[in-house]
């Protein structure tokens, strides 16, 4: 039973990706998205939370906020809405960590 | 693939609401089943035709409703959430006592058993807010 935890809060300003990140179980997915993608920032913090997590961020609210994918942690996947939805369909469950 | 979209939150306040319609949009043309999309709390607040935004802004409520239209969706609003921040329609006007409506086209307000019938039925609950 698979699950995609899909985060949306900036790890700077909130501990969810914090605790989305200790539920990830063996087949979970983490999508990051809306001011969550900050946690990809190479040398940030938060960075180390997601490192080696198998995470997805979404690439339109990357592009919105600036974030150039040469800054990014290596290992993260870039997904569009359509891929959004491919990992909706691909976990069996999803968690919006609100 | 057949998906119930949840939106908490009303538009033009964080991003949730812009999330939930460029995810639906994506996921219909992508040939999925959208069976619902469910506007609950200050999601509400994304029904009432009543709006203006700037010219050069997105109208959130319009993108809904033109989606609806486009694609036969069912845009259902909380009636509890809409009673408290006034949101009516033509049925709710009448039982309370209103002197104007404001829902817009292709939103229709129903209650809770709406949003378990919608994670029942469907593959997928898929929630935005914040």
């Amino acid at each position: 039973m698979s699950i995609l935890h899909i985060v949306n809060k900036s790890p700077y300003e909130r501990n969810s990706v914090e605790r989305a990140v200790e539920y990830l179980r063996d087949g979970d997915r983490l999508l990051l998205i809306e001011d969550a993608v900050y946690a990809v920032i190479r040398g940030g913090k938060a960075a180390s939370l997601i490192d080696g997590r198998n995470a997805a961020v979404l690439g339109p609210d990357l592009a919105a906020r600036g974030i150039a994918e040469e800054k990014m942690i290596d290992g993260i996947e870039v997904v569009d809405y359509a891929g959004f939805v491919d990992l909706v369909e691909a976990c069996d469950k999803t968690q919006s960590w609100l | 693939m057949k998906l119930t979209i949840q939106v908490n939150e009303g538009p033009y306040q964080h991003q949730a609401s812009d999330s939930a319609y460029h995810f639906t949009k994506a996921a219909l043309e992508k040939g999925h089943e959208v069976f619902r999309v469910f506007f609950y709390h200050d999601g509400v607040n994304n029904g009432t035709r009543l709006t203006t935004p700037p010219q050069d802004d997105r109208n959130i409520v319009a993108r809904w409703s033109e989606l609806a239209e486009q694609h036969d969706l069912d845009l259902v609003i909380c009636v509890a959430a809409a009673q408290r921040r006034g949101i009516v329609d033509d049925g709710e006007a009448e039982r309370n006592g209103k002197d104007a409506t404001n829902i817009a086209p292709g939103f229709r307000i129903s209650g809770l058993g709406q949003l378990i019938e919608g994670g029942i039925q469907s593959d997928r609950l898929v929630v935005f807010g914040d």
